[in-house]
């Protein structure tokens, strides 16, 4: 598949005894939202690192937009256009919003050994940065300082930083965890739009907002990918059922 | 060889020596989370008080039981008052506040007992030397030493291994929280670990002292080497602090004396010296640089 | 789009709010602690007191090098426990050079001769090039660890030079190598104790006016959410450590120059300025005057001279009050004395 944006092919990732990541493979397409799910201890977390790049698989390979990054640095994988927002918060606290998404432009442009110029006044870091959070709708919220904002606002700036990377594929890693219902609402409308633009691999419990926005989904169990489908041919599949949403929807 | 091997002995006696100032850092390290630096003053403490209760009574053997409590003593009361303050500061608190309680004890030391040195002398029946097998004539004492050192690494093996304490230690180095759920008075393990830490520099500043001088000071350079031992093991893992305290001891000894001999075979005899003795001072630190290259986090790391 | 002035956001070392202005009150006590350095000496000078223009050439250059090792603490989070090593090796170029220009013999004769030399702007110069490079070769090591890690190894690559500088006969070995004519510069009479003075005074300006542009730059950016949350920039595509590596050897440099020009004040250099107590001295003043404030180096050296100096004339034993009072600051007192002339600034 030329056109594949993200792949993962053949992954796999022992702890000691324990096999956390079993031959997954999987793929993503411009334009779609492909969903990981599985239950805890699934895996997810283990995936989510060798694909950022803050674990190293022990085979496989990942291709990210025909480039091959299995064993490129966090740094290196988001200069190549990888996005992606953290499940815990992982802003500065005690900076602005501003500042924390100013901080991606600044990447994105690969200047950040200048060390004259004010960042202060500097426009071509910050016109960026405000369209990101406009993205988000956010403006409002940009000389905030994060320690101030609430948890649904942090998932928001979490993904306008990711954006300001103009990245190639976003890696989100349970964006609606802890948010309300309205935050929930308000995130899948955002990201129902973004798709077009940024393909999307979305790790998340809400199962609703999962079935809603994903094009395709993937369930992880004990390491390995059960399933493959859309919506509906994962909410059919009896081994999915049985492994997987047995014990979340009776 | 003979030269060697003496040399050998006297590398394992100082690193039996680090050693004992070494676990109490790593454990403190491990369990609290805690850097030390006034882990020398303790040193000096037993040092000092094995000196002066020896002067008292005559016996080197009452001394050295009183430094050592006076040691623990004296730790725990600084856990008491200021260390248990810094277990949720950031490290550059803690290096701050136990440099300032370097100050305070060693100029407190330096106001109550003047800077001129203490004596104290190894008790007669362990002075003089034995024969070892091979011919070689070696100080009693410094085989004590050594004895005394490998008897601690011996019991702290069946303390962490096989006691209930050791048990609580060893949860308490892989998680802080749990141990609190498993209803262990927290404080309380914090405070003894602290004084057990304390009384083994204060034992290792009285067997020292004994060789040495007593003296305002004498625990600084002990500690910087202990530190490079813990460095090289793996913060937080006796096994660790063990190995390396042998490494350090054996590797420093035989390059102050070998260094200076091996420049000689194509220098002359002065620039030898001053190149083989500046070289062999910083020999050990070389070797740290050189481990921490391939692993940054030492030979034992101990959360990994 | 918003641009204005009325930012909520809390001032940040190295990122003041645009409203910060000289009149506020964390600029009068700026100006206010430099005005002081300033005048005070010049006063005394014309009163005859040559005594307290060289102690206020002492703080200058302490306060000099405190700022160097505040950027890598303040505002890099590296604690490094080992800046002695700068300080000293900045001494001993000023030494060595002077030592071989006083005897006409080449500081090095082999593979190319390099003639020792008694101008100050050669020593600077020298000096800001060797401690830049044993930083970058330290700091290439050391920052692969982190944590206690790093203050340790920091501390022992100090003591490394300590020991060397201690056991190396050519230069005085532990008894030190004295200076016996300060080193000059084109024009000016640096024998002269206010003339020094105010060379010293401009490079502790300059050295602050470097940090403050450093920090509000793209690199002070970088640097800043390196220290706040090294993820989130390796995150955004930038590797922090070869960001705090450059902090580290500029912190080195600065610390290394004053250094030189601390040997030239005595007129004499020795190990002890290599020693951990250096070392530790120099972290005491940067926490005394407030971690990651500007100008807090200089109110820690203030702070820590005027200690030394009146309290060293009442008793012999001033360290032990100096540690009573950096336990205090440590513990109760965590924003030092900036934080509380000028304010709080940092929120963490």
């Amino acid at each position: 598949m030329s056109d594949t944006v993200l792949e993962l092919i053949d992954l796999n990732k022992r702890f000691g005894a324990l096999q956390a990541t079993r031959d997954v493979s999987l793929n993503l397409y411009p334009g779609e939202i492909h969903a990981l799910i599985g239950p805890n201890g699934a895996g997810k977390s283990t995936l989510i690192g060798q694909i950022a790049g803050s674990l190293k698989p022990d085979s496989g390979r990942i291709v990210l937009a025909g480039q091959e990054i299995t064993s490129l640095s966090v740094a290196q994988r988001a200069r190549l256009g990888l996005g992606r927002s953290f499940q815990v918060s992982s802003l500065a606290e005690p900076l602005s919003v501003k500042r924390n998404v100013m901080i991606a432009v600044q990447a994105l442009q690969g200047h950040s050994f200048r060390f004259w110029k004010p960042v202060q006044r500097d426009e071509s870091l910050l016109v960026p940065a405000l369209e990101a959070l406009e993205r988000m709708a956010l403006t409002h919220r940009a000389d905030t300082q994060v320690a101030e904002l609430s948890h649904g606002e942090r998932r928001q700036v979490e993904v306008a930083c990711a954006l300001a990377l103009k990245p190639r594929v976003l890696l989100l890693d349970e964006p609606m965890a802890g948010l309300g219902p309205e935050g929930t609402a308000h995130l899948t409308e955002l990201l129902e739009a973004l798709k077009h633009e940024v393909p999307i691999l979305l790790i998340e419990h809400d199962m609703d907002a999962v079935f809603r926005l994903a094009d395709r989904i993937s369930v992880l169990v004990a390491g390995g990918v059960i399933a493959q489908g859309d919506s509906a041919a994962i909410r059919a599949n009896p081994q999915v059922r049985e492994a997987y949403l047995g014990e979340a929807t009776c | 060889m003979t030269l060697f091997i003496e040399q050998l002995i006297n590398g394992l006696q100082l690193g039996t020596m680090l050693f004992l100032m070494a676990s109490g850092l790593t454990l403190v390290f491990g369990v609290m989370g805690l850097i030390n630096l006034a882990h020398g003053s303790f040193y000096m403490v037993g040092a000092y008080a094995t000196a002066l209760v020896t002067a008292a009574t005559g016996s080197f053997f009452v001394g050295l039981v009183a430094g050592i409590a006076v040691a623990a003593a004296v730790g725990a009361l600084v856990e008491l008052i200021v260390i248990r303050r810094l277990y949720h500061r950031p490290h550059l608190d803690q290096v701050l506040a136990t440099f300032a309680l370097i100050l305070i004890f060693s100029e407190g030391t330096r106001w109550v007992f003047g800077s001129s040195p203490l004596w104290l002398n190894p008790p007669a029946m362990l002075s003089g030397s034995v024969t070892l097998p091979g011919g070689l004539r070696y100080p009693i004492y410094r085989l004590v030493i050594i004895a005394v050192g490998v008897a601690v690494a011996v019991g702290m093996y069946f303390l962490i291994t096989r006691t209930r304490l050791g048990m609580r230690i060893r949860a308490g180095e892989s998680d802080r929280e749990m141990i609190g759920a498993l209803g262990v008075n927290i404080a309380r393990l914090y405070t003894l670990v602290f004084a057990m830490g304390a009384a083994l520099a204060g034992l290792a500043g009285a067997m020292v002292g004994a060789l040495q001088s007593v003296q305002v000071g004498m625990g600084e350079p002990v500690l910087i080497l202990a530190f490079v031992v813990i460095v090289i093991g793996g913060i937080g893992s006796i096994k660790g602090a063990l190995y390396g305290a042998i490494l350090v001891g054996v590797v420093d000894t035989l390059g102050r004396v070998f260094l200076p001999a091996f420049f000689r075979q194509f220098m002359s005899p002065s620039e030898a010296a001053g190149v083989g003795s500046a070289i062999a001072a910083m020999l050990i630190y070389i070797m740290m640089a050189a481990i921490l290259a391939f692993k940054p986090k030492g030979l034992f790391a101990a959360n990994e | 789009m918003n641009k204005s002035n009325t930012s909520t956001l809390a001032p940040q070392p190295g990122l003041p709010t645009p409203a910060a202005s000289w009149y506020d009150r964390k600029g009068l006590v700026q100006i206010g602690l430099l005005a002081f350095l300033l005048l005070a000496p010049l006063a005394l000078y014309f009163l005859g007191h040559i005594y307290y223009v060289n102690l206020a050439s002492r703080i200058t250059l302490i306060a000099m090098a405190a700022v160097g090792l505040n950027l890598a603490i303040g505002y890099g989070g590296m604690v490094s426990f080992g800046h002695a090593a700068y300080f000293g090796l900045g001494g001993y170029v000023a030494g060595i050079s002077a030592y071989h220009a006083f005897d006409f013999t080449p500081v090095i004769g082999w593979p190319i001769a390099i003639p020792g030399s008694d101008s100050m702007l050669v020593i600077w110069l020298a000096a800001i090039l060797l401690c830049g490079l044993l930083a970058l070769a330290i700091g290439a090591i050391s920052l692969r660890t982190t944590g206690v890690y790093f203050i340790m190894i920091t501390l022992a690559f100090a003591q490394m030079m300590y020991y060397f500088a201690n056991s190396w006969p050519t230069y005085g070995g532990e008894d030190g190598l004295p200076i016996f004519l300060r080193n000059g510069l084109p024009w000016v009479d640096t024998n002269d104790a206010l003339t020094f003075f105010l060379i010293c005074f401009g490079g502790l300006v300059l050295s602050l006016a470097l940090t403050s542009r450093i920090m509000k730059s793209r690199f002070g950016a970088a640097l800043t959410m390196a220290r706040l949350n090294d993820t989130r920039l390796a995150t955004a595509g930038i590797s922090p450590y070869p960001i705090r590596l450059v902090a580290f050897v500029i912190s080195a440099m600065i610390t290394g120059l004053a250094g030189a020009l601390y040997a030239d004040l005595n007129g004499f250099v020795s190990p002890t300025m290599l020693s951990w107590h250096m070392s530790g001295e120099l972290m005491v003043i940067v926490i005394l005057g407030g971690v990651g404030r500007l100008y807090g180096p200089l109110a820690g050296a203030l702070l820590f001279v005027m200690m030394e100096t009146l309290l060293g004339g009442m008793t012999e034993y001033w360290q032990l009050f100096l540690g009573l009072v950096l336990l205090f600051v440590v513990l109760f007192a965590k924003h030092g004395v900036m934080g509380w002339l000028a304010g709080r600034e940092r929120h963490e």
